[in-house]
Order: C-alpha cells, then structure tokens, then sequence
C-alpha cells in the first residue's frame, strides 16, 4: 500500500543541533533521515509509528524512518528535514533561478520495513558510487 | 581557574546574537560552557572541542581510504587544481569571515572562477527579487523598539532562528514597544502548524506553493476590491481581516524565509512579498526582511557586491564578473557539467545540494575546506580541516539585516591547525607561483 | 622615498597664487619641497602640460552599506562595463555605483587623491572601512550622521551643548568617523513612521524638537569641539519645488557662530549639493531656479561653504540617508526602491534615476547646478561635486570643467534640451557668459574643500611641506583648443603622485599607493553622564551590544589620527 503526499524540507532544531554536533553522527540520523506524516497519511498508508518507509519521486527514492507530525495537521504534506536523505528525491530543477525546487515535489511513500536507513555519509557515499538499491 | 569572556558573537545563524558568554579554561585552550545560547549555537562552540575532531588535512587514496598529508600538500593540490581548471567552481563562503572571503576573491580572479555562495540554496530568489523591484527594510533594533504588526511568512523561526523572537521580533520591549509581545500582532503563514504558528496570533495555512496568489490577493485586500471566495486555501474573510491588521498597524514587517523562496514560483513570490511591503507603506510604515540563514552569507554578497557588483553567481571565468542566475549558480552548472574542478569552503553542498549535483561534486577534482566531517569531505578528494571562525578565530560578518559585528575568539584551536584565511593565503600564493604572476 | 622633479608645465595652484604660469614642482620623502632640496630626481617632463595638486572631494557617497545596496540591486549599471584586469589592476565594473576598485582608479584618472564619503551610518561603519579598505590609491574619511540620532535629539531638545560634543567625541571614536553630518535633520528620524518634516520648524514625533534647533545645536557642539570640518549640511525638504526658502532658514541658522578651530577653516557650516535645495515654484510645472537668491546669501556671508551637486544628465542610482526623500522619489518615477532604516541612529534609500535631457525638470537642474558655481563670487567656498552618484557618476567632473570653462558648451547643451525655451524661461543660465579658468577651478577643486575639510595643512596645493599629491594633465592652456579638449584632458591624467608614489605614468596606472583612513580623535572633558546615557542605550534598544559597537583597528590598516584636544 502507497500514499502520495506533497513534500516540503526545512530546518528542525533537532536538525541543527546534530549537525553541529557532527554529520557523522548517529543522532543526525535520528534528526533528519525521517519523513513526518499527518495521522491522517499514516492511517491511509496502513502503517505504525516509527516504520521505516521508502520514499519515491520522479527524482530519486531514500529510506527514512514515518514519525509522525510535530508541527501539524497536515495532512497531505509530509515533510523531511533538510539534508541529504531529503535531497535525494527533492526536485533539483531551477527553471533558471538557480534555487533547485526544495518544496513542493510530489512522493510517493510506502512501508519499507526491512530496509534500514542509512547514515549520511554512507547514503552519498553509497549513491555516488551507485551503489544504492 | 576558569574565564569567562562576554559579548561573545555566534557564528550558527544569520541571527548573529552578540551576547553570548562563554567560560573558558585559564589557559584559554579548552571551552568549557556557553550562556545564552540557543541550542544549535551552544552545540556550535561546544562541537570545536570533541575529541575526535580532524585536525590535519587529508586525500583520498585509490582504495577509498584516507592519507595524512600537510597544510602545504593540501595548499599545493587545491592550487593545481584550481589553475588547471578551464572553469573551477568555487563554492561555499557563508560560514566564514569576510577577512577569508576577500582572500578567496583574488583567488577566483587569478584562476577565473565561479564563485557562488549559500544563497544559491537559500535567498538567491529573494536577491533576485530585489534586483527586480528592490527592498524597503531595516535594522532588527527598528522592528524591537517599533513594530507592532509581524509577520512570519514561510519561515519558522522557533526552529530555524531560534532566539530571533526574543532578541528582535515577538518578545523584545523597545523604546516604543514598552508592552512587548502583548502590544504587537503576530500573523504567519505557513502549511504547516509549525512551533511559530502556535504563538501567533493569527496561522494562515496555506495551501503549500500558493504564496504569490495570496501575496496578490492581500494587495486586492489592502485597496477594498472584490476577492474569490477562497485564495490559496484561505477565505475571503480572513484575508480582509489579515490585510486590515497590517494597514491599522504604526510599523509593520514582514520576515520571510525559504517556504517562499524554495517553493514554485520562487523569486515572483518575493517579488509580490515585496509589493506588499511597498503597497503598505502608502498606508503606515512597512518593512520587509529575508530570514538569511548562515551566519555571514550575507557578508559574501556584500564583499562580492563591492569587489565584483554582484551578491552571488558571480562568474570570473572570461576574465571579468559575469552574472546570470540560472546559467551562472552552482546547482545548474554542475548538472550542465559546466564546471571542472569543485572548491567548496564554509559549506556543506554534500548535504544540502540536490543529489544529482553531489553526484557530479564526486566525478570531479574536488577540495573541500571544513571544520567538520560532513557529506561534502565524504566525497571530496581532499579534506582540509580548518579553525572554527566565531570560536578559533575572529573576523567580521554581517547579520540578517546587512549590520557587520566582528565575532570573537575565545579558544586557541588544537596545535597546528590553520584558518580558513590562512590556507587561503597560501593558496593565492602558489595560484601566483603556478600562473607566474 | 624617490625624488621627483617635475618640470616646466603650466602651474595652476591657489595655494602658491601661481595663475599658469611655467614652475617646476619637487617632490621628496612624500612631501613636496622646494626644488633645491632634491639631489637626484627622477625628471618629469611636463613641458606644455597642467600641473596640479591632487583633487579633493569633499562629498561623494563611494563607500558603505547603501552604496553597495546600489551595486547588488543594480545589475544593469554593470552592463557592458565590466574589466578584466590589467597589469596590476584587478577586476572592475559599475557605471554609476563602480566597484570599489574602480572607484580609485577613476578618480586617480582625473587627478584625484583624497574623497570624503558623505555618510556613514554610525551601526555600518564597519561595513563602511571594509570598502575604503578595498579602494586603492585614495586618502578617505567618513562622515558619520547625526541629524536624526537619538542621542542628538534629546541633548538638544534641552540645548545641552556639552553633552551632544561628549557623544559627537564619543561617537567619532567608536566609528573612526571624520566629521560631523547632517541628513535631513529630523525628517529621517520622521520617516521611521513614514512621516517627515518638511522645513526647520517642522517638529520631530515624538522627540518634540525642531529642525532647526538640530542644526544650530550640531554647529554649536562642532565648533565647541573644534573639529578640523565644520558641520556638514543636507538641510530638510530637499528635491521639492519651492524648497529654496528652507535652504535659505537653515543658512541663517549659522548667523552669529564664530569658527572655533585651529585647522584653517572660515565656515561653520558646509552645505552640500545645493542645486537639490534651490528650487522656486511651487509645483514640477512652474519649478524655477532660485541661484540667484541662494548665491545671494552664500556671496555675503562668509561662514558657510558649499558644493554643487551638478546633475550631468546620465543614468544614475540616488542614494542618501534622506528616507523619505528616496520614498518620494520611487513614487515619482516608479523604479525599484531600497530602504533601510537604523536603529536609534538613521535611515536611507537607494533608487535609480533618470537625468534625461528631454525632461524639462532634469535640464533645469542641470542649469541651476551650473549657475551655483558661475555665480560665485568667492571659488574657494564653492565646491565642484556631483554628489555622486545623486546628480550623476563622479567620473563626469571633467566634463563640469568644460561645461563650467565654457560658454559655447553650455549653448550646445542648452541647444540639445527638448523643452530649450521652457528651460531658459525657467533659469538664469544662459544669460551668464562667466567663464572660468583653471586657477578658479583647482580653487574650487582642490584649495577650497581641502581648506573647508581643515586639511589645507595637507592637501590642495603645491606649496612645499605639503603632502606630494600632484597630477600633470594633456592640456596646453595657451594653445586653442575645442571645449571637448578639456574633457578629454582631465578625464585621463598623464601623470599623478599620491603622498609622493607615482601611481600614473604615462597613462597606466603603476601602483596603488599607500591608501590612508583618516579620522578625528576629539578629547573632551570625561561625561559621565553621557557615558551612562550610552550604557543605557546600548543595553536596553540596540541589538549588538556596546562591546561589539566600536570599530577597531584592522578595519584602519593604514589610519592617519587628527587629534583635537576639547578638554579645556
């Protein structure tokens, strides 16, 4: 079973927190390699809190952790903080203002159990490589 | 024995507080606390003290490992690569000093560099805007001691900028503000509930990537003319209501962040975000201002502005400034593979670049200058760690609102371990020694 | 240091009375000397050229926060301009706000060696010594402004001279700032609520004071300090028709206030791009010059001095702490506006503007300019600006001289203007024949303002022991020439020497000297008061903290100090 939401990234304060602690760290992961969805998107998408999910654009897929909304409702939006799990899928067009299209892709997100998240220096060292699934 | 040194400037945000306090061991190698700070900046300080910092610069070997070399080494290879370059794309500078950016200017202009900043990311749409339509704003010292109407326009400071409401904005009483918060009106607009939203008096949730149609409609509003029933998930009344709030206030402004300038529409909603602006001003006093994100990427487009003319995107590979967002930013480049040598410093585009440019960052030569392990030294081919500018080292940057305050040091940085100025340097000279100039 | 001998050009230089005469100028140590004084000089031929000393500009706004809002914002002004490096010149670009690269070596092309920046805003001076930093070749200063501060305000409310030097001492300190200037006095202040105050009895919100008891108390203190410049004027109401009787009140508001200064100067107030304040009328439809009237006063009263602010009929980007000014503009024309308004200090605008020669407003102000200078009586108080780059680009000073030198270029511009008849109905212009000469215009270049500025022990002559600033221009003044020689001529200086460095040579630009930042020390009396009154400030409505305020010293790399001593 598959949801489509619209997705939007930005800052979260735990995302600068653990940046600053260090991108290599565990709880950078923690912070930023999640998707939040409305209650409402999780009962569609028939999954628990804290599942992990893949998350798929026109422009790429990631795993990230479902958790549910801190800043909502909203339902429909779904948001990862920004970083590199983020701007995997994100849309990188510019239409000639130079600014990729950071909010406002459309995904499609499903239940991944199995499948872990990845770090991120090994998510863009891995993608780099070609070595993602 | 402990110091403790005051007036301490934050190098984490475009907020810039100036008012931290930091103690510090007698000898003044170790940081010890940090008062004052929100907790990304007190993470900041703290940060420079972890244990397992990288302390030298380090290349990527064939097997993918990591090899030691030295400052001169790393200065030696960035210099090579840069000159060899037809067109290196000199990436980053936002958290650094203005000191280092100058440097990094001459270096651009001996190799004929693009150099961009932060704000290709982050407000480039909003410095486009401004070239189209300009910008009535202030200082952050106008909005506390005056403004009584405030609002947060895709932008969410509770997470982003997270003393910006108590210092400027929401909270503070000033000279004409004697009643704080309870004597201002506070709107944002958001899709999402976000934590500032909560403490506003009004949260227009937006439909996501609809701001110019409700941009416009408050115009409409301002001059009483007739609106649709529904504008951008908003009814009608609301915006009346919304608009009527502004008009009625002594000084209102307005601060905006990337939910309007990352979003569809892009440098056309700063643009109508700015129109507002000027259309209030025929009614009260009105201001505008972009929430800047890094701490001194605002200082890049300034130096930029008087050495080359431009705030970003600035081109020097023909042997004068070019400027053309949308040809000349770093995200369109790489995925044009117009560029042949990546610099990056004061930044991490390994992480916050779309990924179909880290990708291409990877397949070239690259160097990155960081303090930290990012995603960006992940795939670079060369790590050069530098002092923390703020912490290990002082030098000026300008906060949100274009005022410079020179931050501080407070703590030596671990034993041999140069600043993002140094390295620099070192690299103009031997770019001169290679290119005999 | 290498000495120079400059010889046999034609000598224009007020400072030594010489009127064109053949002279030979030494130079030694960065000083000139007289010409026994040097051994072994490099000759400089200057045989059938003008010699003479290095230009000062009194009032140009090169440097700081709203000049570079005018470069970012204005992509357009670096349209087909932009440079490569050269030699030892790096990258350049920029028409009308020129980076700040360009800016010294622009000047340097005219023979010119020291520029004043007409405003610095107290919380940007930093910003503002990062870009003189990044200007080659030219000794600077920065006008901090004072007209609208709080501090100011409430000082003078209760005419307390004393307090208001304290802070004025204080404050020069804190932004390493030249002199004291005035913007708009109140109006800005006025504008934080979208108000101003539209002549000198106009009342500040809020701050219950007027004006004029701004501008007379901000003399007061200036002459109280003895500060090497006097109060440096851009009185209310500026840009309006009719505006002439403000200017006029705000003259006479120095009547009776003695110069107290050992620098030299005669005035105790300069004020600046008097063609901005010298309309009659009443409307855009009946706007008339007013020079007469305004050269009326300035000729019989020889405490003030002033300068042009001569429109040159160009492109150009306007930017001045006068906020509503700019706000009224925009509405004017409806191009892009920037504002930014300062805490507890200032304000300012920044938008472009159009001097177009079809435009009947635009050729009066370009007369009334013109007529300014022609009617002087006095050139050494009446100054050649643009107020760059209000009224046009500063590159465009050589063609004032031509325009100032002569009469058959006037008639040809007047001859070019669309709405001519309308134009000469409305201006006194062309029925002046006055034609000056070059010792009249290095007085009104180069003697007159460095006297005003308090500098003449520095700049603007020739006379040995002062500073070796001297260019030698392509011009035979007693061969004919065409007006457009004159242009041509000091557009492009064939030689110049900064403090004794040749920096041109032949044309080429060799060197970009040892740039100074010159600022004022004022000792006063300790004012513990004002000292507490600052703290107070400081913690409770800025937003950087006293500590991170002042500027220091790396901003400065090369600062030359006048110390004034106001504790007796």
């Amino acid at each position: 079973m598959a949801i489509r939401v619209n997705l939007i990234t930005g800052r979260t304060i735990q995302q600068g927190v653990s940046m600053e602690a260090g991108k290599e760290k565990p709880a950078y992961t923690t912070a930023c390699g999640i998707i939040e969805l409305d209650p409402a998107d999780f009962k569609k998408l028939g999954a628990f809190r804290n599942t992990n999910v893949r998350v798929t654009s026109n422009y790429g897929s990631v795993i990230v952790k479902a958790v549910e909304a801190t800043q909502g409702p909203h339902p429909g939006v779904a948001y990862i903080p920004m970083g590199p799990w983020a701007n995997m899928i994100v849309n990188p067009n510019t239409y000639s203002t130079g600014m990729p299209t950071f909010k406002g892709t459309p995904v499609e997100v499903e239940v991944a159990k199995s499948e872990p998240v990845l770090g991120s220096l090994e998510l863009v060292r891995k993608g780099c490589r070609g070595e993602l699934a | 024995m402990t110091k403790t040194i005051t007036d301490v400037v934050c190098p984490f945000c475009g907020t810039l507080c100036d008012d931290l306090e930091v103690v510090v061991s007698d000898d003044g190698k170790k940081l010890l606390e940090v008062y004052n700070a929100c907790a990304i900046g007190a993470e900041k300080f703290l940060h420079s003290q972890a244990k397992d910092r990288i302390t030298r610069p380090r290349m990527r070997q064939e097997d993918g490992s990591w090899k030691e070399i030295s400052y001169d080494e790393a200065a030696d290879y960035t210099a090579r690569m840069l000159a060899d370059a037809k067109k290196p794309l000199m990436y980053g500078w936002s958290s650094t000093n203005c000191e280092a950016q100058s440097v990094g200017s001459e270096i651009g202009e001996a190799v004929g560099a693009v150099m961009d900043n932060t704000a290709t990311v982050c407000h480039g749409t909003s410095l486009i805007a401004v070239q189209d339509i300009g910008i009535p704003s202030c200082t952050l010292g106008e909005v506390k001691n005056r403004a009584d109407r405030i609002l947060f326009w895709g932008c969410n400071p509770a997470h982003a900028h997270p003393r910006h409401m108590s210092r400027y904005s929401i909270f503070p009483r000033g000279f004409f503000t004697g009643k704080g918060h309870t004597g201002r009106k506070v709107i944002v607009v958001d899709p999402r509930v976000t934590d500032t939203a909560r403490v506003a008096d009004v949260h227009l949730q937006i439909e996501q990537g609809h701001d110019y149609e409700l941009l416009d409609a408050l115009r409409v509003a301002f001059k009483g003319e007739q609106l649709p029933d529904v504008v951008a998930g908003i009814p009608k009344a609301k915006i009346y209501e919304v608009a009527e709030t502004l008009k009625s206030g002594r000084f209102a402004i307005i601060f905006f962040g990337m939910g309007v300038t990352q979003s569809i529409g892009k440098n056309h909603n700063i643009d109508a975000a700015i129109a507002v602006t000027r259309d209030l001003n025929e009614y009260t006093k009105a201001a505008i201002m972009p929430m800047r994100g890094h701490y001194n990427v605002t200082g890049s487009g300034q130096v930029w502005g008087w050495q080359f003319g431009f705030p970003f995107a600035v081109d020097l590979s023909r042997g004068f400034a070019r400027y053309n967002p949308g040809e000349t930013t770093s995200n369109d480049l790489l995925r044009r593979d117009e560029v042949d040598a990546v610099f990056v410093l004061g930044s991490d585009p390994g992480a916050h670049f779309p990924f179909s440019s880290v990708r291409k960052i990877y397949d070239l030569p690259s160097v990155a200058v960081e303090p930290h392990e990012t995603p960006t030294t992940e795939i670079c081919k060369v790590h050069v760690p530098v002092a923390f500018v703020g912490v290990e080292v002082g030098g000026c940057a300008y906060r949100m609102d274009n005022v410079p305050i020179e931050t501080r040091k407070v703590v030596d940085a671990p034993e041999g371990m140069m600043t993002d100025e140094e390295f620099l340097k070192s690299v103009l000279m031997r770019v001169r020694e290679i290119k005999g100039v | 240091m290498a000495e120079f001998l400059i010889k046999n050009g034609f000598v224009f230089d007020p400072i030594l009375g010489i009127k064109g005469d053949v002279a030979d100028i030494a130079i030694k140590d960065g000083k000139i000397v007289e010409t026994s004084a040097v051994t072994k000089p490099k000759i400089i031929d200057a045989a059938g050229k003008t010699v003479m000393a290095g230009g000062v500009d009194i009032h140009a706004h090169v440097a700081g926060p709203k000049v570079n809002i005018g470069r970012n914002f204005r992509p357009e002004d670096k349209l087909f301009n932009c440079t490569p490096g050269h030699g030892i010149e790096r990258m350049q670009g920029g028409f009308s706000v020129p980076t700040t690269i360009r800016t010294g070596y622009n000047y340097a092309r005219m023979g010119y060696t020291t520029v004043m920046e007409a405003a610095m805003p107290p919380l940007y001076a930093r910003h503002t010594h990062e870009e003189m930093r990044d200007t080659p070749i030219l000794d600077q200063g920065a006008y901090p402004v004072f007209g609208n501060n709080w501090f100011v305000l409430e000082y003078l409310k209760n005419h307390e001279i004393e307090n208001t030097a304290a802070y004025i001492a204080w404050l020069l300190r804190a932004t390493k700032g030249y002199a004291v200037k005035v913007v708009n006095p109140g109006g800005t202040e006025a504008w934080a609520w979208g108000l101003n105050c539209d002549n000198v009895h106009d009342p500040v919100p809020y701050f219950d004071i007027t004006p004029a008891q701004i501008i007379k108390g901000l003399i007061e203190a200036n002459e109280y300090l003895g500060l090497p410049h006097s109060m440096h004027m851009h009185a209310n109401n500026l840009g309006n028709p009719g505006n002439y009787t403000t200017t006029l009140d705000s003259f006479k508001l120095s009547e009776g206030i003695k110069p107290n200064s050992k620098f030299g100067r005669d005035q105790v107030m300069h004020h600046t791009h008097v063609q901005f304040h010298s309309y009659g009328g009443d409307s855009w439809a009946n706007v008339e010059s007013k020079a007469k009237e305004i050269m009326g006063y300035v000729n019989s009263h020889d405490n003030i001095t002033i300068d042009m602010g001569q429109v040159t009929l160009d492109e150009t980007t306007t930017m001045t702490a006068d906020g509503p000014f700019e706000h009224h503009l925009t509405e004017l024309n409806h191009l892009k506006w920037a504002n930014a308004d300062v805490e507890l200090e200032t304000g300012s605008g920044v938008v472009p503007y159009i001097y177009s020669p079809n435009i009947k407003v635009c050729a009066i102000q370009w007369c009334i300019g013109l007529e300014l200078a022609l009617l002087a009586k006095d050139p050494m108080r009446v100054f050649m600006t643009t107020d760059h780059p209000n009224a046009g680009p500063f590159i465009r000073y050589p063609r004032i001289m031509k325009w100032l030198m002569s009469q058959e270029a006037r008639e040809q511009q007047i001859d070019a203007f669309k709405y001519k008849d309308k134009v000469i109905d409305a201006t006194n212009l062309a029925g002046i024949d006055r034609e000056l000469d070059l010792y009249e215009i290095a007085q009104m270049t180069r003697a007159g303002p460095a006297k005003s500025l308090g500098l003449a022990h520095m700049y603007g002559g020739l006379a040995p022991g002062l500073e070796a600033d001297v260019a030698v221009f392509d011009f035979n003044p007693n061969e004919s020439y065409v007006p457009d020689d004159i242009e041509n001529a000091f557009s492009n200086a064939r030689h110049l020497f900064k403090a004794g460095v040749q920096i041109i040579s032949d044309h080429e630009i060799v060197s970009n000297g040892n740039k100074r930042t010159l600022w004022v020390n004022a000792r006063v009396n300790e004012n513990p008061q004002v000292m507490r009154d600052v703290k107070e400030k400081f913690l409770r409505y800025y937003t950087v903290t006293l500590n991170n305020y002042e500027v220091s010293g790396h901003y400065l790399p090369n600062p030359y100090v006048i110390e004034v001593d106001a504790t007796q």
